[in-house]
């Protein structure tokens, strides 16, 4: 009885988590012009358009850039930080530490909006660098977090042993530090990556004319319902999800026991 | 160059970073909130006016629905986040638990507008739930659920009950598996397991897990604004306004801090529980 209940409680729980998304990427075949039922059979015209639009496609890589752009920025930021107070004695450690987890403590749209004022008050315009920076001030304490916890005792030896062959600290972190921390710098990466990726509000704050992806569908919105948003949303996630099984792939061979 | 001077420069460029972008902004924006708009010119100086809107009916308000809306779905989410973790970490045997959860955290993928945006296509007048109850005539007329806080809520809680079903599993993973055999062979039922072993190990997991679906839900501006409607504006959107329209900045400053502070009321509030740490 409990297990008939628990086997149906589990259809019910991902029938609710999955019916949008069902809806979003059926829909997006809609051959109509409303991405509603009845489905009206299977055409490919929305993606074709989605893909011609100059706007969307042109945002698209406005967004690839900042986000591989911003994170490159946090997790070098993120690895070096980690490595000094990871490597090193330095006084009040555990305050320097706590400032630079601190943006993790509150929402983004404050993050966002301080950011603003800022640019406001000194007259900086708005622009996809601007947006960038914002990314790097949301993701560099996760990347940091990540890459302080992954030093271990295990490299420090390796370090250690590296040194004492007379290599240089700057040897050490090129040939030593880093190559050990490869699956740590990669998952730091690739978080950054989606987080900006999919990062709203800051975006939509600091930048103006030229904008990010999640910006120009917000602005999409406003028309409604339409397959197109079907479409680009649909591609957004067949992207996301290839990226994560690719990360899968990269990191699995060096976890196996 | 002394250790710790090497270690200063290896930590300077993200503390730099750091404090430039975000310690001194928010500096500013605090300062800001005591700020004055008089006409379109800014009077700086220490002005408790732009708190003192909080008394304010529409503003008073927005305080009240954006507390509503997050602790229904901070409730919501966690009661159904846990028989999910649970079946899913009892029930599916273990050969299939990484496909079950990942299935469970599909909709992760999609981006965070676009999610909001599905929620439409399923609520809206047209929409799957509409067509289906007409077709099934349940309902002679379509239900109004799309713009309204229900669907606002609905869309909050399919998200969170996807984060919280991974915090819960994690957590319930994390527990040997022998405290459960030892309670059975003293004579407990499923429930007395449930309620006297199981529940009270895994609370400071749920308790961190509802933590962060509070924090992140009440600062969140996009779902309500797609979602929601305009007939209630939650505190982010009122913040949204004033930034728009009016260009107020000074208020928009306050009513960012007052967002910060119901998020630390609530750490206070969770904080005997709280492990941050264990994620």
């Amino acid at each position: 009885m409990t297990r008939l209940l628990a086997w149906l409680y589990l259809l019910l729980a991902y029938g609710f988590i999955l019916l949008p998304v069902g809806a979003l990427v059926l829909f997006s075949f809609q051959d109509g012009r409303l991405p509603v039922p009845p489905f009206q059979g299977v055409s490919l015209r929305w993606y074709a358009d989605v893909l011609g639009d100059r706007d969307l496609m042109a945002a698209l890589l406005n967004s690839a850039l900042v986000a591989s752009g911003s994170s490159a920025v946090a997790c070098a930021l993120g690895f070096l930080a980690a490595y000094g107070l990871a490597r090193h004695v330095l006084p009040g450690a555990a305050l320097l530490r706590a400032i630079l987890v601190l943006p993790l403590a509150v929402s983004t749209l404050i993050v966002g909006l301080g950011l603003l004022i800022v640019a406001s008050r000194l007259g900086v315009g708005l622009s996809l660098w601007t947006a960038g920076m914002g990314h790097v001030v949301i993701n560099l304490p996760l990347c940091f977090a990540i890459l302080y916890a992954s030093m271990g005792d295990q490299q420090r030896n390796a370090e250690r042993a590296a040194r004492d062959l007379g290599a240089s600290e700057g040897q050490v972190i090129r040939l030593v530090t880093v190559p050990m921390l490869r699956p740590a710098l990669v998952a730091a990466f690739f978080l950054s990556v989606t987080l900006s990726w999919d990062e709203f509000i800051v975006s939509f704050l600091l930048t103006r004319f030229d904008v990010t992806l999640p910006v120009e569908i917000w602005s999409m919105l406003r028309s409604g319902l339409s397959p197109r948003l079907n479409a680009i949303g649909s591609l957004v996630f067949l992207v996301s999800i290839a990226v994560v099984a690719a990360v899968e792939l990269v990191l699995r061979p060096g976890r196996r026991p | 160059m002394s250790d710790t001077g090497r270690g200063w420069g290896f930590v300077a460029p993200a503390l730099l970073w750091t404090v430039g972008l975000f310690v001194v902004p928010f500096a500013v924006m605090a300062a800001m909130s005591l700020a004055r708009l008089e006409g379109r010119d800014l009077v700086w100086g220490v002005d408790w006016g732009n708190y003192a809107q909080l008394a304010k009916p529409q503003i008073a308000r927005a305080v009240l629905v954006s507390l509503e809306i997050t602790l229904t779905v901070t409730a919501v989410s966690v009661l159904l986040a846990y028989p999910l973790a649970a079946i899913i970490a009892f029930r599916v045997p273990p050969r299939w638990q990484r496909l079950a959860l990942l299935l469970a955290v599909l909709p992760f993928w999609t981006s965070y507008v676009v999610r909001s945006y599905s929620w439409l296509l399923v609520l809206s007048k047209q929409g799957v739930v509409n067509q289906a109850l007409l077709g099934l005539g349940l309902v002679a007329e379509p239900l109004t659920l799309a713009n309204t806080r229900f669907a606002t809520v609905t869309g909050f809680v399919h998200f969170f009950t996807m984060l919280l079903t991974l915090t819960i599993y994690a957590n319930l993973m994390q527990l040997p598996r022998n405290y459960a055999r030892a309670a059975q062979d003293l004579g407990a039922n499923g429930w007395q397991t449930f309620r006297h072993v199981i529940l009270p190990l895994t609370l400071p997991g749920v308790v961190t897990g509802a933590f962060l679906t509070f924090v992140l839900c009440i600062g969140d501006y996009v779902t309500p604004q797609i979602l929601g409607g305009n007939n209630e504006l939650s505190l982010p959107q009122v913040i949204m306004v004033q930034l728009g329209r009016r260009a107020d900045f000074p208020l928009a400053s306050a009513l960012s801090i007052v967002l910060m502070g119901l998020v630390m009321l609530a750490y206070l509030l969770c904080a005997r529980w709280l492990r941050l740490d264990r994620v």
